[in-house]
C-alpha cells in the first residue's frame, strides 16, 4: 500500500512508527484452544514462561477485544467454519499465528476430515513449526510477529489479500 | 477585577480539568500496578518490557485500543450501543466533583479547596451519581442484543441493587457520628473527634469495603463478566474505545470506591491521630499526599483480594448480600444509633 504513495513526511512518519509500537506491545490474544498445541500456549502463560512480559496476558474470551488469534492445533474440517468465523468477529487490525504442523500443513492427519492448513480460510502471519512447538517457540513466533509489526504501516493488514 | 476573574473563572476551570484528570491518571498507575502485583503474587513478572518495568504499557494499550476497528454490528440498538460506555465512564468520573482530595490551601494569597464543588448532601450525590453508572452497563448488556451481554446485564442490574442497601446503611451509621452528610463535614469531624471512624466502626467499615468491592464489579464479585461462563459479560460485543471506555470506567469506580472508604473510615486528608501533640509532625506533609497514600492501599487492597479469591457463585453472592451484609449492617445501625441517643 505504502508503495505507491510519495516519500511520507518526518510526523507522519512519527506517528505511524509510534501507532505500530503500541500495537506491537499490546497484542490480546483470543483466548481460544484447539487440540494439545494448547497446553503449550498455556504453559507460555503460566508462571514459567510468562507470556505477561510482553503485554500478551489478556487472554480475551470475546473475539471483539482480541488482536491476535493464535490457532493452537488441529482444524477439522467441522471447526473451520467456527475459525473462520470468530476471525470475522475480531476487529482489524489483526494477526494470526499458525502454531503447530496441523495448523500449518495438517501436520500428521493427512485425513478427510482434517483442514490442510489454517491458512485455507484465513491469512497467517508468523508459522511456528513443531509438534507440538515448546513455549520458546511460541515466545520466537511472537517476537517475530512484533518485529513484523514494528517494520510495517499501521493499516498495513488490513489490506492484505485476503 | 484581575483577582476575581482568578478565583472565579481560572481557578475552577483549573480544578475541574484537574479533577476530571485525576481518575485518569490513577487508572494508568492502577492498570500498572495490578498487572505487575498480580503477577508477582502468582510468581510470574508481569510487563517489564515496555519503557522501565512496563511503565509505558497501559499507554500502549491505550493507543492500541484506540486505533482498533470499531464494530456496530447488525443487531444492536444503535444510540444504546453508543450512549452506554459514554454514562457509565462519564457518571464515575463526574461523582468525583464532590469528593475532596485534600485540605485548602493558600497559592498566592489565593485560598483553594482541593474539591470542586461544595455540597450539604455531598455523600448523597456523590452515592447516587455512582449509582447511575450501573445503568450504562444494563444498557449496553441490552443493546448489544445479543445473549451473553444480556445475561451480565442481568446479573449486574440484581448484584447493584443487593449492595446498595448494606452501603446506603452503613453510611448512616457514619452520619449519626458525624452529624452530617457533607464529606468535608465528615472529614472535619474526624479531626474534632481525634479518630479516624474505622476504630470506631470496624463493622461498618468492613460492611462497607465487601459492599464496595461488590459495587464495583471487582473480583471475587465479578460476576456480570465472569469469564468461564458469559464470554466477557456485558461488554462482550464491545470493541475498541467503547471497550476501553467500560475499562477505564471500572478503575474509576475502584479510585471512587477507595476515596469513599478513605474519606468516611479512615479521616480523607488527615494525618494519623491528628490531635496526638507527640505526632503533629505528621502534619507538615501536605494533605494530598496522605489522602494519595491512604487510596492507594485500599487500591492496593483490591489487587491483593482479587489475586486472592475465586469468584463466588451467583446464589452465594446473593445469599452474602441479604443474609449476612444487609441484617449485619441494619443490626449494627440500631446499635450504634441507641449507643449514641444514651450517650
Amino acid at each position: 500500500m505504502t508503495d505507491t504513495q510519495a516519500a511520507p513526511s518526518y510526523i507522519l512518519t512519527k506517528v505511524d512508527s509510534f501507532i505500530t509500537w503500541a500495537q506491537k506491545n499490546s497484542l490480546w490474544p483470543f483466548g481460544s484452544g484447539l487440540a494439545c498445541c494448547a497446553m503449550e500456549m498455556i504453559a507460555t502463560a503460566a508462571s514459567h514462561y510468562d507470556i505477561a512480559r510482553f503485554g500478551m496476558e489478556l487472554f480475551r474470551a470475546s473475539p471483539r477485544q482480541a488482536d491476535l488469534f493464535i490457532v493452537s492445533g488441529t482444524v477439522t474440517n467441522k471447526m473451520a467454519p467456527v475459525i473462520r468465523r470468530l476471525w470475522e468477529q475480531m476487529p482489524d487490525p489483526k494477526w494470526v499465528i499458525a502454531m503447530g504442523n496441523c495448523a500449518i500443513s495438517g501436520g500428521p492427519f493427512p485425513t478427510y476430515s482434517v483442514l490442510q492448513g489454517v491458512d485455507k480460510i484465513i491469512p497467517v502471519d508468523v508459522y511456528i513449526s513443531g509438534c507440538p512447538p515448546g513455549p520458546q517457540a511460541l515466545l520466537d513466533g511472537l517476537i517475530l510477529l512484533q518485529e513484523t509489526i514494528a517494520k510495517g504501516h499501521p493499516t498495513s493488514v488490513m489490506f492484505k489479500d485476503r | 477585577m484581575s483577582g476575581f476573574i482568578v478565583s472565579e473563572i481560572i481557578i475552577p476551570v483549573i480544578k475541574s480539568v484537574a479533577v476530571a484528570l485525576f481518575p485518569l491518571v490513577m487508572t494508568v498507575v492502577m492498570i500498572w500496578m495490578e498487572r505487575r502485583v498480580v503477577a508477582l503474587i502468582q510468581s510470574r513478572l508481569g510487563p517489564n518490557r515496555v519503557g522501565f518495568e512496563g511503565v509505558l504499557q497501559p499507554i500502549a494499550d491505550a493507543i492500541k485500543l484506540f486505533f482498533k476497528e470499531d464494530i456496530m454490528h447488525r443487531g444492536a440498538d444503535r444510540s444504546l450501543f453508543n450512549l452506554s460506555p459514554v454514562l457509565t465512564l462519564f457518571t464515575s468520573l463526574l461523582a468525583f466533583c464532590f469528593v475532596p482530595l485534600g485540605d485548602s490551601i493558600n497559592v498566592f494569597g489565593y485560598t483553594i479547596n482541593l474539591w470542586v464543588a461544595e455540597s450539604p448532601v455531598g455523600l448523597l450525590l456523590t452515592l447516587g451519581i455512582s449509582s447511575i453508572s450501573v445503568f450504562g452497563v444494563i444498557f449496553g448488556g441490552w443493546s448489544s442484543n445479543s445473549k451473553y451481554p444480556l445475561l451480565g446485564g442481568l446479573r449486574s442490574v440484581v448484584q447493584v441493587l443487593s449492595y446498595e442497601i448494606p452501603i446506603v446503611l452503613t453510611v448512616l451509621s457514619v452520619v449519626f457520628f458525624s452529624h452530617s452528610i457533607s464529606l468535608v463535614d465528615i472529614v472535619a469531624s474526624q479531626k474534632a473527634e481525634g479518630m479516624w471512624y474505622a476504630f470506631y466502626l470496624p463493622v461498618s467499615f468492613i460492611v462497607f469495603w465487601i459492599s464496595a468491592i461488590a459495587e464495583t464489579n471487582r473480583a471475587p464479585f465479578d460476576l456480570p463478566e465472569a469469564e468461564s461462563e458469559l464470554v466477557a459479560g456485558f461488554h462482550t460485543e464491545y470493541s475498541g474505545m467503547k471497550f476501553a471506555y467500560y475499562y477505564i470506567a471500572e478503575y474509576t469506580h475502584m479510585v471512587l470506591a477507595s476515596s469513599l472508604v478513605v474519606i468516611l473510615f479512615f479521616g480523607g486528608w488527615l494525618p494519623p491521630f491528628p490531635n496526638v501533640e507527640a505526632l503533629s509532625f505528621l502534619g507538615y506533609v501536605p494533605g494530598f499526599i496522605w489522602y494519595l497514600v491512604k487510596i492507594m492501599f485500599f487500591l492496593y487492597v483490591f489487587i491483593w483480594i482479587r489475586a486472592t479469591f475465586p469468584r463466588y457463585r451467583f446464589d452465594e453472592l446473593i445469599r452474602l448480600a441479604w443474609k449476612w451484609l444487609v441484617p449485619l449492617s441494619l443490626a449494627n445501625v440500631m446499635a450504634i444509633a441507641l449507643v449514641r441517643s444514651l450517650g
